[in-house]
């Protein structure tokens, strides 16, 4: 079996005392921040990544994914305690899951969401470790102009799974393409849009975007916005394990949420939002049982299934990363630009030229939930108190945090005064209601694209035509061009409105 | 002519400007052929691309009709003018700023100033509780980033270390 050889060799990695140790760390800190109301993981992990500086890059990526899980899973307690989503994928925890909480019964929601992730995690790690190889194989054979219909077909998918004006969203993932121009052109030599100003040959930087635009922007528009009341339920969280009566609840609910996300997952736009209102549409849309509570009042299906679709395709969203090296979110495009400071350029090439780092990380993902169970589930109490923390101490630390953070990469004090700038882009994007994470996305997209499709015109020399007459690559932009027409369908349309209101 | 979602116009007019701002630029440099693309090649369609989506944009903000307008509402400069100014006072202080003969004060200085500058930002501003704060995230951050992780900052003001 060439999947247990492969997942022996990963276990051989991820279970060293120093990347254990790692892992641990990065779930910690990733609870502890994502916890914080308000901090999603996008903003969380570009805070904790100059933590990772100074690692090997093994433990650096497997530290990033514990961060990733723990950013997540403190969300979603964020969700449950506070009625308040940290991120969108916990929009719809918070309907049952406060509700839960306001009946006293947080303990059970809580359990049931942590217990519903690791389950999540454990199927979508296999699904990983199995679908990784043959998919690198099918990789191999892309050419250029494959790489561009692919991207075209994951920044498309990307949008139409996003929440929000769907033209807002395509001009701001152009916009995104426009910013990753800026810099040295590799193939000419001529810096591109760089004012004459050394440091923007290089290009800007994209911890640089991600603090600036996630970080600064956010915390002026929550400052913005009048002080709220927060009711958090602080005393009531006792008896955590769920009962007998949940279990046999909540484990159908599981695995419809788990199946849905990880096929949800795998598709450019990552979907984790998606996945986690489909599961929660799909639990309302089975009968219940008597004597069970109706779901908006607090019913543990409710949470349980959006907790695992949630996480299941945030696990499953590492394939097309790590198979072929296109991010398909926003956080993933933050684990590309972590890669790249360690040098590695993701893509297929990474599974055969590195293994252990390849193999490894999966393993870790599987050991990361299990150490947020382990971790969270008797720390509950130490989290809550967290989140009793009053904000105006928490924004002054994240400003330092993403200050220190920007500074530490490059040791550059032009990006210092770059993040201010876009610190300021992204409060013009909250005003004006455009959604920054697909800018993220194009921006880390942009130079590849820019390259295949260089590269694919090279070969055809110059006739366009070679995007729909090659068999793969025309499926994929007929595939981009369907999801387009299947939004822009009223019908379609006004539900995918409808469902994005919500929040 | 009225516009119908305030959001949606000046969104559609900003990405206008910026597409168009790009694709000239773009002109400036070699833009060639599909064959042989020059480095304005690939800028020039995004260019074009965003500015074509931006009209359309700005477009849909004055035709469809929205319940309250989608005002944009009131900018809030204070909280915009204080998160900045404490970041760039951060990097002021940290390398100091030779030109303006602005000598480095370190880490520990620029924390307290950002940290300072930041809550005059917030809702309430109390001198006492900001100073606790100030000193505990300037000893975590000694301890975490300095000690711990071992980055490279200048620490101290450069005319007492020398």
């Amino acid at each position: 079996m060439e999947l247990l050889d492969n997942l022996a060799l990963g276990f051989g990695v991820a279970f060293t005392f120093q990347n254990l140790i790692y892992c641990f760390i990065g779930c910690l800190l990733g609870t502890l921040i994502g916890i914080l109301p308000g901090i999603g993981p996008v903003a969380t992990i570009a805070m904790l990544l100059p933590a990772t500086y100074a690692l090997p890059p093994v433990a650096a990526l497997i530290m990033l994914a514990g961060i990733y899980y723990g950013a997540q899973y403190g969300g979603s307690t964020t969700a449950i305690l506070v009625n308040l989503p940290g991120e969108s994928s916990s929009v719809v925890t918070v309907i049952d899951g406060y509700q839960m909480a306001r009946k006293g019964r947080a303990g059970p929601a809580l359990a049931a969401a942590g217990i519903g992730s690791f389950f999540a995690g454990c199927v979508g790690t296999i699904i990983l470790a199995a679908f990784a190889p043959p998919l690198t194989e099918v990789a191999f054979k892309f050419g250029p102009a494959e790489y561009f219909s692919l991207m075209t077909l994951g920044l498309i998918g990307a949008v139409v799974l996003a929440s929000g004006s769907l033209l807002k969203a395509i001009a701001m993932i152009v916009l995104g393409l426009l910013f990753g121009m800026i810099g040295t052109d590799v193939n000419s030599g001529v810096a591109r849009y760089s004012f004459d100003i050394p440091e923007l040959t290089d290009g800007i930087d994209f911890v640089v975007i991600a603090m600036g635009v996630f970080g600064y922007g956010e915390i002026i528009a929550n400052l913005s916005k009048p002080e709220d009341e927060r009711e958090v339920f602080t005393a009531k969280v006792t008896g955590l394990m769920p009962t007998g009566e949940d279990f046999k609840r909540m484990f159908p609910a599981m695995l419809r949420g788990t199946a849905l996300g990880s096929a949800l997952g795998i598709l450019p736009g990552g979907g984790a939002m998606l996945s986690a209102f489909a599961a929660y549409t799909i639990e309302k849309k089975t009968k219940l049982k008597p004597g069970e509570v109706p779901f908006g009042q607090g019913n543990i299906r409710g949470v349980t299934a959006p907790e695992s679709a949630n996480n299941a395709g945030s696990q499953t969203s590492f394939i097309p990363l790590l198979t072929l090296g296109i991010p398909p979110n926003a956080v993933m495009a933050l684990m590309v630009g972590a890669m790249t400071i360690h040098n590695i350029q993701p893509g297929p090439q990474v599974m055969t030229s590195n293994p252990e780092l390849f193999w490894g990380l999966i393993a870790s993902m599987w050991l990361g939930n299990l150490m947020l169970i382990i971790l969270n589930l008797p720390l509950i109490g130490v989290w809550i108190k967290l989140l009793t923390v009053p904000y105006r101490w928490l924004f002054p630390a994240i400003v330092l945090f993403c200050a220190i953070g920007v500074y530490g990469t490059k040791n550059s004090e032009f990006d210092v005064w770059m993040v201010g700038i876009f610190g300021f882009v992204g409060y013009v994007f909250h005003k004006l209601g455009t959604e920054p994470a697909p800018l993220l996305l194009g921006f880390i997209l942009g130079p590849m694209m820019e390259e295949n499709l260089r590269r694919a015109l090279l070969l055809s020399r110059g006739d366009w035509s070679v995007f729909v007459t090659r068999p793969i690559s025309a499926s994929f932009l007929a595939l981009a061009v369907l999801l387009l027409i299947i939004v822009l369908l009223p019908a379609v349309k006004n539900r995918r409105e409808e469902a994005f209101v919500e929040d | 002519m009225k516009i119908k979602s305030q959001k949606d116009f000046f969104a559609g007019l900003m990405f206008l400007v910026i597409g168009l701002a790009f694709a000239i630029g773009a002109t400036d440099y070699n833009v060639g052929t599909g064959a042989r693309m020059g480095p304005g090649y690939f800028p020039l369609i995004l260019g074009v691309l965003m500015a074509i989506l931006g009209t359309a944009i700005a477009a849909k903000g004055l035709i469809v009709e929205t319940a309250d307008g989608d005002k944009i509402g009131k900018w809030a400069w204070k909280q915009v003018f204080f998160i900045l100014a404490a970041n760039f006072a951060f990097g002021i202080l940290l390398v100091g700023v030779p030109a303006f003969g602005i000598p480095q004060f370190g880490l520990i200085v620029a924390i307290y100033a950002l940290v300072f500058i930041a809550s005059l930002g917030g809702y309430t501003f109390n001198a006492k509780e900001v100073l606790v704060l100030a000193t505990v995230l300037a000893v975590g951050s000694y301890v975490a980033f300095v000690w711990a992780l071992n980055l490279q900052f200048p620490v101290w003001p450069s005319f007492i270390t020398g």
